[in-house]
């Protein structure tokens, strides 16, 4: 217990200051006032993963590191779609999985917003439209913001999620 | 030796170490398989072709020591697929049953296995599947994905359970099946290691390895020595990553938020890093046909060097902390518990098979370039349990990140790449890496006109996911999550 009271002592708040160079900690003090303004409380996103490689989950865990800390700007990942105001869908939606993204969509209370992650859930990326494949995530659900990246690294996720907020139903971050 | 007269009948296969090949007929497919079962050998992988590829045929990968031997079975030509049934290996090999499964989902290709269901290619409209129904006083389901409650890729559980015990666990898979194999049919040979490297993202560097290993080898062209040290440096700083996400994890899971808090914190230190060496945080583009993309430039390297070497010091502190807090104890020590004996039996691989006794790794048994040379440590335990599985990661944590300096401090020099022209058309080859879930594995047939034939990746976890089901079995409800994280299984590497 004595180490573990001694290292969080020692390593103190990583989570890095506001006014830094770092172009990514602007959008973050950008989207904790938007989400203040357009939400009064805090913003809850549902994650579906629709059939990626994996690759943008991991960026997704990232936001949650004490780096990027972020429930510190008032976001949360929450469990189930009733709970939530914006779908962070990742791609391409397999066939297998269109209809539980449909499901997951329909089951979360309007207004929501939907924000395509990644190459793939913004095109289908490399694996296209096959018959395994339906493609892009707005191929199944409106899309209101889509990010690019393979995958996205966190800020470029933050910054499309405050432009889903500022915009909404626009076709790219 | 009952298996010297199958190796010694069989031509070396290109691509990774100790590979041998061999044609047989029903009575061979299943000699061979009963003899490798007889001597303790291992199924690696099962897969099957069309007649798209030339010709229908299903092949085994099956393991004894160092040395695969890969057995090919034709199949009669002809749309019907019940023209020829071959004979199922799961009696021998009791995970074959849904490898079978997706062979004859994908190609038609059937087995006398009796199990018959689909496994990847899933009923349309989402009708019914089959799950076994557990019956008696008090049983219920408890019915969990595709879509789950945190940021997780998507899968079906199927729990019966009494009270908060759990009887059984039945798995569905197969919701993120991406149909890759004809994907990689329609790309040139030499662009195939994107593809592979997105076949499962957290393990980017062992497909792309495992692809461009047979590509490499089936037009026998050696990559230069500070590439390989490169692709080796890029498979151990994947590892790592990996292991300090599921530590963090598996500590949060177990109610100790400190430990998320931590190695979330070392982790994005690695990947940042990571992103200044080779230009990526993950590293999906990293490994190329002759080498690798770009040197690591001085500056960055050394600030690797700084980076790793002080996560292997707070990693070991960090360890300290997990070995002496009880609660974590309590929740680790017996949980999920596959014996060795029946990891065994069910050719439980990589990762945890090493937990479990099956201290097999294709890093230090058969080495590739640059293993020869790096000499990793096996790390392994036999518990079996949740807390071997932690135990096994941070030694492999440890290992990866002093493979990591090593590779750093003694880096050599030259080229960073060479040329690989496009391999003749038939060409065949095998690829094994073993990943940080454990051995990653590409069987790639060249097309004509650099055209990729058919290419199969196979991922540990059709091995695993059949052993979390036993894992779970007379543990509670409440302890999955900590269980199945502590395998941390594939769902895209594994649905294809």
């Amino acid at each position: 217990m004595l180490k573990t009271l001694r290292k969080i002592h020692r390593i103190g708040i990583v989570t890095e200051p506001a006014p830094a160079a770092d172009e990514s900690l602007r959008v973050r003090e950008a989207l904790q006032r938007r989400i203040l303004d357009v939400m009064g409380r805090a913003l809850c996103i549902r994650a579906v993963d629709a059939g990626s490689c994996n690759g943008c989950e991991l960026e997704m865990h990232a936001l949650g590191n004490p780096i990027y800390n972020i429930e510190g700007s008032g976001i949360r990942f929450v469990a189930s779609p009733r709970h939530a105001d914006l779908l962070l869908v990742t791609g391409p939606v397999t066939l297998n999985m269109r209809d539980a993204l449909r499901r997951t969509y329909e089951a979360t209370a309007d207004p929501k917003l939907v924000v395509a992650v990644g190459d793939c859930g913004c095109t289908g990326g490399i694996f296209g439209e096959s018959g395994a494949v339906v493609g892009r995530v707005a191929n199944v659900i409106p899309v209101d913001v889509a990010i690019p990246g393979c995958p996205p690294n966190p800020a470029r996720l933050l910054s499309g999620i405050l432009a889903a907020l500022s915009a909404g139903r626009v076709s790219s971050a | 030796m009952t298996l010297a007269k199958w190796f010694d009948a069989a031509a070396p296969v290109a691509g990774a170490p100790g590979v041998t090949g061999l044609a047989v007929d029903d009575d061979g497919w299943r000699g061979a398989a009963e003899d490798f079962a007889a001597a303790g050998g291992r199924l690696v992988a099962l897969w099957a072709q069309g007649a798209e590829s030339g010709h229908r045929a299903v092949f085994a990968a099956l393991a004894a020591s160092a040395r695969v031997l890969v057995v090919e079975l034709p199949l009669a030509a002809g749309e019907s697929s019940a023209a020829h049934r071959y004979p199922g290996l799961q009696d021998l090999f009791p995970f074959a049953n849904r490898m079978q499964r997706a062979a004859g989902d994908l190609y038609g290709v059937h087995s006398t296995d009796p199990d018959t269901r689909p496994w990847l290619r899933h009923a349309p409209g989402g009708a019914s599947y089959e799950f076994v129904k557990v019956q008696g006083e008090g049983v219920h389901e408890i019915a969990v994905g595709p879509v789950h409650a945190g940021i997780i890729e998507p899968g079906h559980f199927r729990f019966s359970v009494v009270g908060e015990k759990v009887l059984r666990l039945e798995e569905r898979l197969g919701y993120a099946h991406k149909g890759v194999e004809r994907r990689f049919s329609q790309i040139g040979i030499l662009d195939g290691h994107r593809l592979a490297a997105r076949e499962s993202g957290d393990s980017a560097v062992a497909y792309s390895w495992a692809y461009v290993q047979a590509l490499e080898g089936q037009v026998e062209v050696e990559i230069p020595r500070r590439a390989a040290w490169l692709r080796a440096l890029a498979l151990e700083l994947e590892r790592l990553a990996n292991h300090l996400g599921d530590l963090g994890a598996l500590g949060n899971d177990a109610g100790f938020a400190f430990g998320l808090a931590q190695f979330s914190r070392l982790k994005e230190q690695l990947l940042r890093a990571t992103e200044q060496c080779f230009g990526q945080r993950y590293l999906l583009d990293a490994v190329i046909p002759g080498g690798v993309r770009a040197d690591v430039p001085a500056h960055a390297g050394a600030a690797l060097e700084r980076c790793v070497t002080g996560i292997a010091a707070e990693a070991r502190e960090l360890r300290d902390i997990f070995d002496e807090h009880a609660g974590l104890r309590d929740r680790f020590v017996g949980a999920g518990t596959v014996s060795c004996a029946l990891a065994a039996r069910l050719g439980l691989i990589g990762l945890a098979g090493r937990a479990s006794g099956q201290a097999f790794d294709w890093r230090v048994d058969a080495p590739c370039r640059p293993y020869d040379e790096l000499r990793p440590r096996k790390c392994g335990a036999a518990g079996g349990d949740v807390a071997a599985r932690v135990a096994v990661r941070f030694d492999e944590a440890q290992e990866s990140c002093r493979l990591a300096l090593g590779i750093l401090a003694d880096l050599p020099p030259g080229a960073v790449q060479t040329r690989v022209p496009a391999p003749p058309a038939d060409a065949f080859a095998i690829g094994v890496i073993e990943g940080w879930r454990g051995p990653v594995m590409i069987a790639l047939s060249a097309g004509p006109g650099g055209s990729i034939r058919r290419c199969h990746p196979h991922d540990p976890s059709w091995q695993n996911w059949p052993a979390l089901e036993h894992a779970i079995i007379d543990n509670i409800v409440p302890d999955f999550p900590l269980i199945n994280k502590s395998f941390n299984l594939a769902y895209s590497g594994h649905d294809l």
